[in-house]
This record gives C-alpha cells, sequence and structure tokens, in this order.
C-alpha cells in the first residue's frame, strides 16, 4: 500500500518534469583561450543561451558573416539568448583563424 | 613594436574605416602582447637582448615605415595594408622554424605559442583587409 503511494507520487513528479521540461532553457559556455573556442561545435535549442567567457588578455568577436556578431572583450562575459533556428559557421573578426559552429534547434 | 607605430601612421593617415579599424586592433593586440611579454621578462628576471632575427625584423620594419610615411590616401591604403601581409607573415615564419622550436622555458614557449596565433589570425584579417581594397 505504502510502496504503491510511493510509486504513484513519483511517478508524478516525473510526469511533472516530463511537462515543465520543455520550458526549461540551458545555457551553453563557451571558453575561449588562447585563440580557441571551446568546445568548437554547439548544439543548441531556441531559448537557450550561449555564454562566451574569454580567458585571453585579447578582444574577440563571435560573428557570423553576414549576420550576427557578440564583440567579447578581454578577461569578461558575453551572453545572446538564440531567438532563431539557424546552422551557422562563426568566427572572429579581429583572428579569422578562430572557428565555431551552432546549430540553433526548435 | 614597430608594427604598432605603423599602425599609428596608418590611424592618422589612412581615410578608410577598414584600415582604421584595422589599424586599432593592431595597435590593441600587440600592445596586450608587449605587456604579456613584459610579465614574462620580469617574472623571469631575464633581460631581452636583440640577437639577428629581431634586428632583421626591426630594419625591415623601420624602412617601410618611411617608405609609407610619404605616401597618401589608396597608395597609402595599399601599401600599408600589403606590408601587414608581409610582415606578419615574416614573423610568423620565424615563430614557427626559429622561435618556439628553441624555446626552452615553457612560459616563453607558450606565450610565443600564443602569439603566432594572433598573428596568423592578423595576416588572415590583413588578407581579408586587401581583398576589400581592390
Amino acid at each position: 500500500m505504502k510502496a504503491g503511494m510511493l510509486i504513484r507520487s513519483l511517478a508524478g513528479a516525473l510526469a511533472l518534469a516530463l511537462v515543465a521540461s520543455p520550458a526549461l532553457a540551458a545555457t551553453i559556455e563557451v571558453t575561449i583561450d588562447k585563440l580557441v573556442f571551446t568546445p568548437a561545435n554547439i548544439q543548441a535549442k531556441v531559448g537557450d543561451t550561449i555564454e562566451w567567457v574569454n580567458k585571453d588578455a585579447f578582444a574577440h568577436t563571435a560573428t557570423v558573416k553576414g549576420g550576427w556578431e557578440v564583440m567579447i572583450p578581454p578577461k569578461s562575459k558575453r551572453r545572446i539568448t538564440l531567438k532563431k533556428v539557424e546552422a551557422v559557421d562563426y568566427f572572429c573578426r579581429f583572428h579569422p583563424n578562430m572557428k565555431g559552429h551552432l546549430d540553433v534547434a526548435p | 613594436m614597430i608594427d604598432v607605430e605603423a599602425a599609428k601612421l596608418a590611424i592618422e593617415k589612412s581615410k578608410t574605416k577598414e584600415v582604421v579599424d584595422f589599424a586599432n586592433d593592431m595597435v590593441r593586440d600587440h600592445e596586450a602582447v608587449n605587456v604579456q611579454a613584459l610579465d614574462l621578462v620580469k617574472k623571469l628576471k631575464v633581460t631581452p637582448e636583440d640577437n639577428a632575427t629581431s634586428q632583421a625584423l626591426s630594419k625591415a620594419a623601420e624602412a617601410e615605415r618611411a617608405k609609407l610615411a610619404k605616401l597618401e590616401g589608396a597608395a597609402f591604403d595599399k601599401a600599408y595594408v600589403a606590408n601587414e601581409v608581409a610582415y606578419h607573415k615574416q614573423v610568423n615564419g620565424a615563430l614557427e622554424t626559429l622561435l618556439i622550436p628553441s624555446a626552452e622555458n615553457a612560459g616563453l614557449k607558450s606565450l610565443l605559442e600564443t602569439g603566432l596565433k594572433i598573428f596568423q589570425g592578423h595576416q588572415q584579417h590583413a588578407e581579408h583587409v586587401a581583398g576589400m581594397l581592390k
């Protein structure tokens, strides 16, 4: 009897978690250290936030050719919230040898 | 240091936004590299010495700066950016084949390796600006 109630309430909590989860947006951290974006490839969803953490003493950007740009000053963090579905390559405008890729799913 | 002076000349003389932006990027990054190099020199308690490579680079850069000082307008832009491509190519060659392989101190090696990535970035950036000027 007791075990049955426990299972029921666990199932209830689980159902609630499943229903609630689509609304929970994730924050994905991308580290910039010695001119490297890590991870280089990001899989994200609309509503997620990307946060770039620049550990270098140099200013960098995350720039999509013909698209958006995020300026990330030395030793600082910058974030954007993803608003649309897209698959884009991005690079640093100051150091075009720095490359990353972003996939945004619905 | 010499590269910073050429950039300052470009900021003063050029009327092209891309060229001035590029020159500002050069000043900012090269000064940041210099700060890191001076910190390392202090930490290691060493005195930097001139050598054949640094002397050749300085001499070539000084000659180039004198040439640039006499140019104006589009001729200046073209010569400055072409020189930036050539200068970074030369520095990257020296870093790859000579300076990094012969660095024994881990801190110095790491700084040179970061410098190489920065300057490879500058070379690509300069090549991009050169392409826009055509």
